[in-house]
């Protein structure tokens, strides 16, 4: 009776404590929001939020704080990310999911992985010593730190997510879709074409929705590469800002309480306000690719 | 270091020094005090030395009107400041210089005052315009409210805003591997961060090093002051000591500005 007593107490106690870590990081997250909001929305009090976003100038001796340049060269580096990694990634998937035989896909999928695992500041240093040099020398600029450095580096790191996400979507497609596809007569390309990738859309929109999220919250290597001048950029390039720069960059700087250490904290909430838009997205678009496939 | 701490608290506590010391002023010379305090503060048990920021200007209006004990600056004292605050007495401290480096492949080895800040704030945008080949100048400068950023930037081209085409680094490191890395490229370092990769630009004709910077007759340099109303007494003239002695300018060399 004792026993039976103590066992249900420890399963119970077990329960609770396993429930308590749970929400230990639902907790974190709502602190860090809590914080985040907390110290940014100060800022519109100062300047009001559609200066902020519009405005062209940001020069903190003089508190004027316009986050247009970042805001704009955040949206170019991800864009040139996107246009590079998705032809890549995409392209990569079908041959893992539909083409390469065992043994090559069992050496090309560690590589990717292994590309996922690196640190993104030494991304940023290969970049800043390889990529940089090279857009200058080939494309003959005074400098090479460019939004299309940024890009190419960004592309780099998010392919691993754009394509193995890909790679599952493909894989999810229903075998009897080719192989309908195939007794009418199609060939592999044209079903993979026709077929499995249209069937496959949904999940393959949200491998770049979450790269998208990732390209725009990259800091480190980012920071190395695009040059940081605080200027809208014009063409891919132009050297750029990007938001996460600027957090970076004039953090440590900014005294507390300041109204430039509360506008560095505003632009963190569009940041993260951005990357969760996408997340979300990203999510109902698996969603539907579970239902669908 | 620890277990001196530890040991030494009872007996320094005797030599007599008690009480606080308040401290403020430029954001430059606030690391050396904030690093000195904390060591001062273990030696001696009963003081609570406060350092806070502001800026210069804010450390010599503060230490004239009493709020602090200390005021910070990294420039000298203005005449109009001896003219409110008869009483202030500023000691050197520390010494300060930012060296203009190039690429190694650039010809151009010495440029005047007045060419550095044309380059900087976009008036001369070609090597072609001071002696150099027919390339557009990369200007490359430190991150908003970098120390060193507005060491140059006050000593070089106070008034006016560097070029907005201006590449901006985080960091010494950084900005060296850029001039390193692009041929056209020039930008500002502390001295301590000068090595092969980079070349030294003569300002005005002279080459920077600790000697020159310490007597002056490198322009891009300054000294730094703890200022005080009157002659240093008591718990400041303590503090002040501290700085100036070997331990104390260990301090300002860790922290990457150049010992008296």
């Amino acid at each position: 009776m004792g026993a039976m007593m103590k066992r249900e107490y420890n399963e119970k106690a077990v329960r609770s404590l396993l429930l308590v870590f749970a929400f230990f990081s639902m907790i974190i997250i709502f602190l860090i929001i809590l914080f985040l909001f907390k110290e940014g929305l100060e800022a519109f009090s100062y300047t009001n939020i559609f200066e902020f976003l519009t405005g062209t100038d940001w020069v903190p001796k003089d508190d004027v704080y316009g986050a247009a340049p970042f805001i704009i060269s955040s949206l170019f580096v991800t864009a040139g990310a996107i246009l590079i990694a998705v032809p890549v990634g995409l392209l990569t998937a079908i041959f893992m999911a539909e083409i390469a035989p065992n043994p090559i896909r069992e050496i090309i999928k560690p590589a990717i992985e292994l590309l996922a695992g690196i640190p993104s500041v030494i991304y940023g240093l290969f970049g800043m010593i390889i990529i940089v040099k090279y857009i200058r020398i080939t494309l003959d600029i005074p400098s090479g730190e460019t939004i299309l450095a940024g890009s190419v580096i960004l592309a780099i790191m998010i392919l691993p997510t754009v394509i193995s996400i890909s790679e599952d979507a493909i894989r999810q497609v229903p075998r009897a879709y080719k192989e309908g596809s195939l007794a009418l007569g199609a060939t592999h390309w044209e079903s993979i074409r026709r077929i499995i990738v249209p069937s496959a859309s949904s999940g393959i929109m949200a491998s770049i929705i979450l790269g998208v999220g990732r390209a725009i919250g990259e800091t480190m290597a980012v920071v190395l590469v695009v040059g940081n001048v605080e200027k809208i950029p014009t063409s891919f390039l132009d050297a750029g800002e990007p938001m996460t720069s600027t957090i970076l960059l004039e953090m440590g700087e900014a005294a507390v309480g300041s109204v430039h250490y509360h506008s560095i904290f505003a632009l963190g909430i569009f940041l993260f306000v951005m990357v969760m838009v996408l997340n979300m997205v990203s999510n109902i678009w698996l969603g539907r690719g579970v239902r669908n496939g | 270091m620890l277990a001196g701490c530890i040991s030494g608290d009872g007996e320094e506590s005797t030599d007599g020094l008690t009480g606080t010391l308040a401290i403020a002023g430029s954001t430059t010379v606030q690391p050396i005090a904030s690093a000195a305090a904390d060591i001062f503060m273990s030696l001696h048990s009963g003081v609570t030395v406060t350092v806070q920021g502001g800026g210069s200007g804010t450390g010599v209006t503060q230490v004239g009107q009493g709020v602090v004990d200390i005021g910070n600056a990294s420039r000298d004292v203005k005449s109009s400041e001896y003219e409110e605050y008869p009483g202030l007495v500023a000691t050197a401290i520390a010494a300060d210089g930012v060296v203009v480096v190039v690429n190694p492949d650039n010809p151009v080895t010495s440029l005047t005052m007045e060419e550095i800040a044309k380059i900087f704030t976009g008036e001369i945008t070609n090597w072609s315009e001071v002696g150099g080949e027919d390339e557009e100048i990369v200007v490359v400068i430190r991150e908003d409210g970098s120390g060193t950023r507005s060491t140059f930037e006050e000593l070089v081209h106070k008034d006016v805003d560097p070029t907005d085409e201006a590449l901006q680094k985080p960091s010494n490191g950084a900005l060296k591997t850029t001039v390193a890395e692009t041929p056209n490229a020039i930008g500002y370092i502390g001295l301590g961060y000068v090595d092969s990769t980079v070349q030294m630009v003569e300002v005005d004709g002279v080459v920077a090093s600790e000697s020159t910077i310490l007597d002056g007759t490198y322009p891009i340099s300054r000294n730094l002051y703890m200022i005080t109303n009157g002659e240093p007494t008591g718990l400041a003239k303590a503090f002040i000591d501290f700085i100036l002695s070997d331990e104390g300018q260990e301090i300002v060399e860790e922290e990457g500005f150049i010992k008296l």
